[in-house]
Parts: C-alpha cells; structure tokens; sequence
C-alpha cells in the first residue's frame, strides 16, 4: 500500500511541477525562450501569499487573488522591460536566455535582502482532515493539488483553442511572421502569454505553501528547472504534454525519495531528461519541428 | 609575405618579453614580501579565473552555446587533483602536476559524458543540461563517502610556503599563459575558424561540409579540460573545497566575466576576470549586493551592447605600438 501512497503523493507533487511547466511550454512555444525567471516567478507568488495571508492577515480568497494579480503584473513588467526590446530586435538567442538568466538572479537576490534568506514559515491555508481509502492514507492536499492542476489545465486548454486571443497564440507560435501579416499583434500576444503563464504560477505558489509550508527565496531554482525538465519531457509546446510530464517528474521524485534515495532524487530527474534529450527530443507529445532555412 | 611573416615573428617576441617582464616584477615582488600573502592570493585567484573565464569563452563566446555548469566542471577537476595529491606517497612537487592533468582529464571525460545528448541539439538544451549537470555533481560530491560529503576535503597541501611564496602563483601564471596562447592559436586555426562558423551559422556551416557535432564537442571538452586543470589549481590553493563552492553561482560568477569582457574576445576575459576578482576583494563592505548588481549588469549589457564591452576586439600590446608607430611616421612625413 505504501508504494500506491507514494505514487499518490508523486501525483500531488506532479501537478504543481505541472502548473509551472505549462507557463515554460506556453512561453517557449511562442518566444523560443527558456524564460528562467519563470520558476522565480513562483517564489514571488509565494511571498505575496505570504505577506498577505499572515504578516496583513488578509482573508485567504483575497490572499490567492492578489497573488495571482500580482504574478501576473510580475511576468508583464518582466516581459516588457527585459525581454521586449530583445524579441522585437531579434535578439541572438543566447542574449535571451543571458538576460533571462539575469531577471531570475535578481528576482532571487532581491527577495533575499528583503526577506533574508532563511525560510519562511506559512501554516496550512487549506486545512482538511487526511482521508482513508482502506489502509491507503490520503492527504486531501493531494487531491486538491490534482483536481486545480486538472481544472486549470483545461481552462487552458479552452482558452487556447475556443477564444479569439488563444486561436492568435497558436498562430504565432507556427509562424511569427506569418501571423503578423493576418492583422495578429504579436506583441500583445506575447505579452498576454508571459501574464497566463505567471498567473498560473501564482496558482503553483498557493499549492507549494499548502503543500510544503514554507517559503524561501531560492525556492523557484529547483521548482523551475523541474518543471521544465517536465515541460520537455511531455514535448515543448504541448500543453497535455505538460501535465503529463508533470506527473511523471513528480512520481518519479517521490519514488525515489521513498525507495532509494532522499537525496538524489534531483540526480534523477536530470537523468530523465538527459535520456529523452537522446532518445526523443521533441518529447512524448511534441510534435516534429523542423528547423526552416 | 616575407614581410607579413616576419611581422608575426616580432608580434610573439615582443609578447613573450612583455610577459616574461610582468612575471619576473610580480614574482620578484612577492619572493621579497613587498606584496604580502593576501594580496599574492587574490592575485592568484584573479589567474585562476581568468583560465575558467577564458575556457568559458571558448564554448560561450567562439562557439556561441550557453554553458551553465562550468563550476560543476572545476568540482571534478578540483576533487580529482585533491584526492590524488592527498593519496599518493609521491612528494608534492611531482604529484601535483600529475593531478593537474588527471583533474583536467577526468573534467573532460565529464565533458564527454554531458555533451553526447545535449550538442546534438539545439543551443538551450545545452544550458539546461549543463545547469543539472551542474547540480548534479554537487549532489553527488555530497553524498559520495570517498568526497567527504558536504565537509569536503581538508588540509590539501598548498606548493607555497614561507621560503617560496610564489609558487602557487606561478604555477597559476604560467597555466593561464599557456591558455591563453593555446586559444589564440586556436581561433586563428583551421579548426578555430569551423567553430567559429557553427557560432555564425549552424546550417550552413553544416552544409559546408564541416562536421558541426564533432567541433561542438571538440570545444566543449577542451573548454572542460581547462576549468578542470583550474579547479585542480584551486584546490590545491584554497585548502579546503566542498561541493557549495561549486554552486550555480559560481557558474554564474564565471559566465558574467565572460560575457562583460565581450563574448568572444579573449583579451576581454582577461581583463573582466581580473577586475572582477580584484574589485569585490575591495569592496568588501557591499558583498550582499554583489549578485544583485551582477545581475543588473547582465540584463543591462544585453539589452544595451550584447555583444559585452569589447565585444569581438582584442587588445594586442604590439598592435598598438605598430598603430602608434605608424601615427609617428605619418605624422612625420606630413611634417616633411
């Protein structure tokens, strides 16, 4: 029974690796750019929450709602002040991901001098009873934690596909040019995916500090880079991809922290993604993306 | 071309007497005492910093692919030449630079190992699996019995001692020396040029015929050989290593000496790198917001000159005086 309870909380832990490489494959699909601030993005969420939660005792639906704005207007003004100029120049790829390198530094640091850098601690914002299914123990945070991950993920993918503003995320995410040249304004595109991607951190930061209880500032580092292993495991782009990969990241972490090792459970998941780079790059679901001349 | 050749003939002399001059004022500086032991060891770090900077260069700045692990390649090169000097029954001065080459040997086994996958793909795969690898090897190096876990090594032999001073420094001199002559020689040879083309241009230089998977490689493990060679050095100048002072940071550390000097230009990694060790020595006062204005500058110069403060240019001391001598002469005959 223990293994189905580690799988369960694999499943938990998955969805908000899920919810974060959905915002990496969103903004990858239509920049091209590893947006490294992205897990950061997430500890500035959990900050606010905390802020308002517990130092301004705000009242919890409040709490998720300011955080989320505030993410949101994060990832615009990050958009807008380092990455625009470089996109709309056309910038060297590698000067993207320098600079991209460098909002998440700064996002880390600056948290740092603010908050300092031991964590935080945030009580339970959820509080429910664990739920007995037989001898399987049950933390309802985890079902909570899949059935957000599950609702967001397909309020993102009815967004995408069914609105008039998703329909022109997906054409500039075929063809930039292209798009442009049907009346899309790719700017406000970009824009408007780098806000839905950071929003939906912002809903990966509340269930981390349900999940976790506490906060620091470097917290983003793994979290993000774990979602995006995920992301390309599940095939950049995709965004059932995404969650998919988030699962699997997510079971594959806990088994390891439950049956071999409780530290080298990063080690593994790099592997992962050093063996499907090798084997299938375009990931589980990706498609086949051919580089154009 | 008699005249061309004999030009290049001069350009070495005059640089290899500059830098013949250099080490014997420093050296003689610090056998004398006149520069104490903290100034000799900053010194010495701004050297080995200057090899990790140089060798980052080679992938970032000539190769054009984002490196994020290149500490984790100096934690190899570091424990490697640790463990051996600390085992073996040989005297210091002949093992240690026998752990040099194992440290540099075993970082680019390494090298090997991580470039398979990620450089048959795309550039940001390359950051990415660099950054775990990275990562990885810290965890491992903590976990590991024969590492120490996370104490580390401790008491690893210093060359320097109170009759010779100098002798971790020049040790570090002369390895930067030899870097920076081997990159030199290597951008201007046939092989420099194909990497440089993959930078410009994958597909065409693909279709040029030039095997992109082997020069990506052949890049990226000469560049993990030398952080490893300079992790083995400073190892063995510190003292004591454990797998945090090989973390993301340091990764970064590196990679912001490469790109402020200018992606590309060798002389520029020489000159950020020193500067860049030297400075935060001074201002020490200010050193919790040292990764904080890193990291501004980073978003600055790319948003402002990507291409980093010299860019592509390199300082050539007798390429200034063959400007300045010609100016003379032209100024000269106009006088006439």
């Amino acid at each position: 029974m223990e293994f189905i309870e580690q799988v369960l909380n694999g499943l938990g832990q998955g969805s908000i690796f899920a919810l974060v490489a959905l915002g990496y494959s969103m903004v990858y699909g239509i920049v091209q750019l590893i947006n490294f601030a992205h897990g950061d993005i997430i500890m500035v969420g959990g900050y606010t929450a905390f802020v308002t939660f517990i130092t301004f005792g705000m009242p919890l639906w409040l709490a998720v709602i300011i955080s989320i704005l505030v993410c949101a207007a994060v990832g615009l003004i990050i958009e807008r002040v380092a990455y625009h100029r470089l996109i709309v120049h056309n910038a060297a790829r590698i000067s993207l991901l320098i600079t991209a390198l460098g909002v998440s530094i700064f996002l880390q640091n600056l948290f740092m001098l603010i908050f300092g850098a031991e964590p935080k601690h945030i009580s339970t914002l959820f509080p429910m009873e664990t739920i007995k299914l037989g001898n399987t123990e049950l933390s309802s945070n985890t079902i909570l934690n899949i059935v957000v991950s599950v609702i967001m993920m397909i309020g993102l993918q009815l967004l995408v596909n069914k609105t008039k503003i998703g329909k022109a995320m997906q054409a500039s995410s075929e063809d930039a040019g292209a798009a442009k040249l049907m009346g899309i304004n790719t700017n406000q595109v970009v824009a408007f995916t780098f806000m839905v991607g950071s929003a939906l951190a912002a809903v990966g930061a509340i269930l981390y500090c349900n999940t976790y209880s506490q906060i620091k500032p470097t917290m983003g580092n793994f979290l993000g880079l774990k979602a995006f292993v995920a992301a390309v495991l599940g095939g950049i782009g995709s965004i059932p991809g995404a969650m998919l990969g988030g699962y699997i990241i997510g079971i594959a972490d806990s088994l390891t922290k439950a049956y071999v090792s409780s530290t080298l459970n990063d080690a593994v998941v790099f592997g992962i993604l050093i063996l499907m780079l090798s084997v299938k790059p375009t990931g589980i679901m990706g498609g086949d993306r051919r580089e154009k001349v | 071309m008699n005249i061309l050749k004999k030009k290049t003939g001069v350009y070495y002399l005059i640089n290899a007497v500059l830098v013949a001059a250099l080490f014997l004022v420093l050296i003689i500086v610090i056998n004398t005492g006149t520069l104490n032991g903290y100034y000799t060891d900053i010194l010495t770090f701004a050297l080995i910093n200057i090899v990790l900077a140089v060798s980052l260069n080679l992938v970032t700045g000539i190769l054009g692919q984002l490196v994020l692990g290149h500490a984790g390649f100096m934690l190899v090169g570091a424990y490697a030449a640790a463990l051996f000097t600390k085992n073996s029954e040989l005297s210091l001065t002949v093992a240690f630079p026998i752990g040099l080459v194992l440290s540099g040997l075993f970082a680019a086994i390494c090298g090997v190992v991580i470039g398979l996958p990620a450089l048959r793909l795309r550039g940001d795969y390359l950051a990415i699996i660099t950054l775990g690898f990275g990562e990885i090897i810290r965890v491992i190096a903590n976990n590991l019995k024969i590492t120490n876990g996370a104490m580390g090594l401790r008491g690893i032999d210093s060359l320097s001692n109170r009759n010779n001073p100098g002798a971790m420094f020049t040790y570090a001199f002369f390895i930067a020396v030899v870097v920076i002559f081997l990159m030199f020689t290597f951008v201007r040879s046939r092989h420099g040029r194909a990497v440089i083309s993959i930078r410009e241009d994958e597909i065409a230089a693909e279709s040029m015929g030039i095997n992109t998977t082997y020069y990506k490689m052949f890049a990226f493990v000469l560049a993990a050989f030398i952080a490893g060679i300079a992790g083995g050095v400073y190892a063995h100048h510190v003292g004591v290593i454990d797998p945090a002072k090989f973390d993301f940071n340091r990764s970064v550390e590196i990679l912001i000496m490469v790109v402020l000097g200018g992606m590309g230009s060798i002389t520029g990694s020489v000159i950020s790198a020193s500067v860049l060790t030297i400075l935060p020595e001074l201002l020490r006062d200010f050193s919790q917001y040292r990764m904080l204005i890193y990291s501004v500058i980073l978003i600055c110069l790319m948003l402002f000159k990507p291409s980093g403060l010299l860019g592509r240019y390199e300082i050539s001391v007798p390429g200034l005086l063959h400007a300045l001598i010609k100016k003379i002469k032209n100024k000269k005959s106009g006088e006439v």
